[in-house]
């Protein structure tokens, strides 16, 4: 197997156009498992650690634009107030010494329902930056997964960021696992408040083929607070309201039964983490919204 | 011939490195801080030039006929040294600890998913992995028998076992009635028990060097329980006198009753005696899961009578244990089992039965607490049921039916020694409670149930407190011929006197490594104490299993040194003229009351050695009525423990924290305190484990979890700080009064945590591991 070291973007992306079959590397956290336990076998390895285009986060107007191989432990130290739903998912992976190599990157082109960044980043809209040395686009991330362990790269391309609108209201980010630290999840729930046009997102894992987005919620939500004038004057949301939006997103999932948990679990699961996620955000933007008046 | 004239390299470790302090005092480990740094060397550290990896080709089914293997592919890729099905075993293709039952490699059948069917011996392990993907076997698939109990009933499914003259698949039924049988009670409570497979989950992966020797013999290098057993069993299939087999204990990885089965002893000597080479092999965790036996998974159907006030009546119970493929440990299992199913109580009226099974699913063996494990789950929460029936406080009735020191179990065994039971849980009862929870203050996630998950910021939560007692047999039992062999000696090096004990006994991490000093510098007076690499040039200890170590073991180095010293003494007397009464060890100096110092231990030495070996066996047990369950003495001694535990849970989400695990346990003697409470607090997180979260998920014969990604094992965040409160009730039969330490713990926390949960949920569960989907209902 060959290990190759890319030093900049460009060549990485000649590599990578010239042997599609290679496997690029950042934090290993998930490849090399697949490779020890012999479950992968490719021809060899790209090593992006030392591309600077990846390894970096930057901000431009409202957006920013997390490098693919920006490592979960510098995710949450320095984006935690203007990404802080996907700040929270990256405190809930693995441990300390897995957040400091594995990255949001990795996660993407594993592409698992289980994959602890994607429900944040749906619930925040995020787009995919994808290179080759055919050119750059963007991806909304909800176009991203097109199956369990699929994405919508193609063979020579590369993931090389994320690009998420700073946070303009509250986020949350909670996950069941069957223990206290360093689990799997069983699923996982993200909401984001986005008040600055009036809208919710979010985000679900491990509760469908491929991380989703439970719409018909997002919408049911932001029309409640929409007509009830609660954007401007936020009052305590109503149970039923909170009750419904659960039930949405409930519905929205269509899990499985596995080793880690039943399609019964996981449906009713969502449903608590939905109501109360929403909770919080919105106690956080009606205190928030307090403050400011 | 010595096995370290060619003992591979290794990185250093100094074990011999002296510790300080006799009985009753708290010498740290002497490894303890190579493990801490990462520089322990463990069993798979091993290396030897020019030496191979062996690789193990294992069936994919539950169930088959074997038809046809072909290797000539496998033998033909570059860089294998040699491809070895069962052809190529050269002596009895047989092993098992209590039955002869299980191929080296599989013949004409392989009875369960993962049974070893061939070899390969490779440069390389990569090599070796992909050359074991160009073995061609042939198998015609049968259905597997998966259900224990139909196992034990349905004379029409399949004999797995045809061969062993066995009209059915049962490896031991075992009943124990006593007393009444028609009897009844005021008050009856009833419920069906059932207990998921357990990983013992040990960190460090079977894995052994093998080096083959000039006289025709092997040295194996290895990581085990029970170094005496693995020869025997070895050598039978390798086809060679014992004295050819010589192993010696390399750095163990935790054992935890996982070691006590063979795994890769008799493959990797077949490699390397075939390829005259040095062969190592390592499983990896997956391969690990398949390689090792796991605990019984149990149904356990329980009926308790009890009066109005709560004095229990009678105890009718049946259960099952699927013992897998293989034998192993099963017929202990069985008989732990029945033996202890009443828990530490008085029951006048009894009737319990309990049967071990072979079937398609992965074997199962020893794991800590063995046998005892699964019925505590029942009786116990059988007891809380009682309470709830009685409107009684439930420690109170443990209390009311506690055994004590002349109590007659069920077997008709009279317990002769301390049995403290109600004075644990009194101990228990009063122990400090942790801080109630405020709901007002600002909580730190990682203290609610689903952690660092941001779960819950205090919704849903509700407080659970259960309680737990439990008894436990200590050392080989039922007739068994249970001691330990221990070299002593002592002579003058550089101006100080020095012992050297010598034993075959497996350092598990339980810390008889520092006990056997302890043991040595309390007898013989000397403050620098080495200890022999474990090898078989010393007669057997038997295993490190059944909480016996410390007793049967540390009788025996008790006895070499009190040998050692009357031969000191005898040498003494005879420099001296006169034999001085009172003679004792002091310092390094002969002493006696009498007349003072009287020589210093090196001048009597001089430049000799003194060395005494010997045996030490517990006094006898005797086997069960195979009818009746009655036995003058199945059990040498019964250890208990009592265990309270504070859970919080998230009644929406059915996440748990235990917040408290305290413990109360009487050791007899503590000869190392602190280890003594290390072993409690490890064994409670392996009780508690069970409790909530590990079970290895078996359907149609297949493991769908073989993985620490999907199995999972507490982390400190599932951990609560634990109270250990030891009490020391001596048994006169023991060396010391010693009582067995380090599986109690892991047979109360369990129940103790089930209890708990209950408590604050009022839902009735009645599978361990208990996870969210049975707490919140949605378990289908």
């Amino acid at each position: 197997m060959d290990f190759l070291r890319a030093a900049s973007l460009d060549d990485a992306l000649a590599t990578k156009a010239q042997r599609p079959d290679i496997a690029p590397i950042a934090g290993g956290t998930d490849l090399m498992v697949g490779i020890n336990f012999d479950h992968i076998r490719p021809s060899g390895l790209l090593d992006l650690t030392s591309v600077p285009e990846l390894t970096e986060w930057s901000e431009s107007g409202d957006v920013v634009r997390v490098g693919a191989g920006v490592p979960y432990a510098r995710i949450i130290s320095e984006l935690g107030e203007r990404l802080p739903g996907l700040a929270m998912a990256a405190r809930t992976v693995a441990s300390p010494q897995i957040r400091n190599r594995g990255t949001v990157g990795g996660n993407l082109a594993t592409a698992s329902p289980s994959g602890d960044a994607h429900p944040a980043l749906l619930a925040c809209d995020a787009e995919v930056e994808l290179a080759s040395t055919r050119g750059t686009r963007r991806m909304p991330v909800t176009e991203f997964f097109t199956g369990v362990k699929r994405n919508a790269a193609e063979p020579d391309e590369l993931i090389t960021a994320v690009h998420l609108p700073r946070a303009t209201g509250p986020q949350q980010f909670a996950k069941v696992g069957t223990r206290n630290a360093m689990v799997i999840s069983v699923c996982a729930f993200s909401v984001a408040l986005h008040p600055d046009r009036a809208a919710v997102g979010t985000g679900f894992g491990s509760a469908a083929p491929t991380p989703r987005r439970a719409v018909e919620a997002e919408q049911f939500l932001s029309g409640e607070l929409t007509s009830r004038g609660m954007w401007a004057d936020p009052r305590p949301l109503p149970d039923t309201v909170v009750e419904r939006f659960g039930e949405l997103v409930a519905a929205a999932c269509a899990p499985i039964d596995d080793v880690r948990g039943t399609a019964s679990y996981r449906r009713h699961a969502l449903g608590v983490l939905a109501r109360r996620t929403v909770r919080w955000t919105w106690d956080e933007y009606s205190i928030g919204r307090q403050t400011c008046a | 011939m010595n096995a370290h004239g060619n003992a591979p390299s290794r990185t250093p470790q100094d074990l011999s490195e002296s510790i300080t302090g006799g009985v009753g005092e708290s010498p740290s480990r002497p490894d303890g801080n190579l493990k801490v740094r990462g520089d322990y060397a463990y069993s798979s550290d091993l290396w030897a030039e020019d030496m191979l990896w062996g690789a193990t080709l294992r069936s994919p089914h539950p169930y088959a006929r074997i038809t046809g293997i072909d290797i000539a592919r496998a033998l033909a890729y570059p860089g294998v040294y040699a491809v070895l099905t069962h052809e190529d075993v050269p002596g009895d293709n047989r092993y098992g600890l209590k039955i002869t039952d299980q191929p080296v490699l599989a013949e004409d059948v392989v009875r369960f998913r993962g049974e070893a069917v061939a070899l390969v011996a490779a440069d390389h392990p990569e090599t070796a992995r992909r050359a074991l993907e160009l073995i061609a076997v042939d198998y015609e698939v049968l259905e597997p028998v998966t259900d224990p109990k139909r196992a034990a009933h349905d004379e029409t499914l399949p004999k797995l076992h045809p061969d062993s003259g066995r009209e059915n698949n049962l490896v031991r039924y075992q009943p124990i009635v006593r007393g009444r049988q028609d009897v009844t009670a005021e008050v009856v409570v009833s419920g069906t028990y059932t207990l998921g497979m357990q990983d013992q989950a040990f960190l460090g992966p079977e894995s052994g060097l093998a080096i083959p020797a000039e006289d025709g013999g092997v040295e194996l290098f290895l990581a085990t329980q029970d170094l005496h057993s693995d020869r025997k069993q070895t050598a039978r299939a390798l086809g060679l006198p014992p004295d050819k087999v010589r192993m010696t204990m390399s750095g163990v990885g935790g054992a935890f009753g996982g070691r006590e089965d063979l795994s890769i002893q008799v493959h990797v000597c077949m490699l390397a005696m075939h390829t005259g080479k040095p062969v190592k092999m390592v499983y990896n965790r997956e391969e690990s899961f398949y390689g090792h036996v796991h605990r019984h998974p149990a149904e356990m159907h329980f009926e308790h009578g009890a009066t109005r006030d709560g004095d229990l009546v009678y105890v009718k119970a049946r259960m099952y244990f699927d013992g897998g493929a293989y034998a192993s440990k099963t017929p202990v299992v069985v008989g732990n089992a029945t033996t202890l199913g009443t828990g530490p109580y008085e029951v006048p009226n009894v009737d319990i039965a309990g049967w071990g099974v072979y079937t398609n699913n992965p074997p199962c063996g020893a794991m800590r607490g063995l046998g005892a494990v699964q019925p505590a789950f029942a009786y116990e929460a059988q007891m809380d049921k009682l309470a709830r029936a009685l409107d009684m406080d439930p420690v109170e009735l443990r209390q009311r039916n506690a055994v004590a020191q002349g109590s007659v179990l069920h077997t008709g065994q009279q317990l002769d020694y301390p049995a403290p039971v109600g004075e644990l849980l009194e101990r228990a009862r009063k122990l400090p409670m942790p801080p109630e929870r405020d709901p007002a203050a600002e909580p730190d996630i990682r203290d609610l149930p689903g952690g660092a998950a941001n779960t819950t910021h205090g919704e849903d939560i509700a407080r659970g407190v259960g309680y737990a007692a439990i008894i436990k047999n200590v050392s080989y039992a039922e007739g068994a011929d249970d001691y330990s062999t221990a070299r002593v000696s002592l002579q003058a090096v550089g101006g100080e006197a020095v012992a050297m004990v010598h034993t075959a006994a497996a350092e598990v991490g339980q810390g008889l490594v520092t006990v056997q000093q302890q043991i040595a510098r309390t007898e013989l007076g000397v403050e620098r104490v080495n200890i022999h690499p474990n090898d078989t040039s010393v007669g057997e200890a038997g295993s490190s299993s059944a909480s016996r170590q410390t007793y049967v073991t540390g009788g025996a180095v008790k006895a070499a040194c009190e040998a050692v010293r009357e031969t000191l003494f005898d040498r003494a007397a005879a420099a001296l003229g006169h034999t001085p009464p009172d003679l004792a060890v002091v310092d390094g100096k002969l002493v006696s009351e009498s007349h003072g110092v009287l020589a210093d231990v090196v001048d009597v030495l001089g430049d000799g050695v003194i060395e005494c070996t010997r045996e030490y066996h517990h006094r006898p047990t005797y086997p069960l009525d195979p009818e009746t369950g009655q036995s003058e003495l199945v059990h040498v001694q019964h250890a208990f423990s009592v265990h309270r535990a504070v859970v919080d849970v998230d009644t929406q989400l059915g996440l748990v924290k235990v917040v408290a695990l305290d413990c109360v346990q009487d050791v007899g003697k503590a000869v190392n305190p602190d280890a003594i409470v290390g072993q409690i607090q490890g064994g409670a997180t392996q009780g508690m484990g069970l409790a909530v979260m590990e079970e290895i998920q078996v359907s149609d014969g297949l493991i769908r979890n073989p993985s620490f990604t999907d199995y999972l094992i507490p982390t400190i965040l599932d951990t609560p700080p634990m109270k250990v409160d030891i009490i020391e009730r001596g048994d006169p039969h023991a060396p010391y009064g010693v009582r067995g330490v380090g599986e109690p713990p892991t047979i109360s926390a369990g129940p103790a945590v089930l209890a708990a949960i209950r408590a604050a949920t009022g839902i009735d569960l009645t599978h361990a591991p208990a996870g969210p989907e049975h707490i919140t209902g949605t378990a289908h």
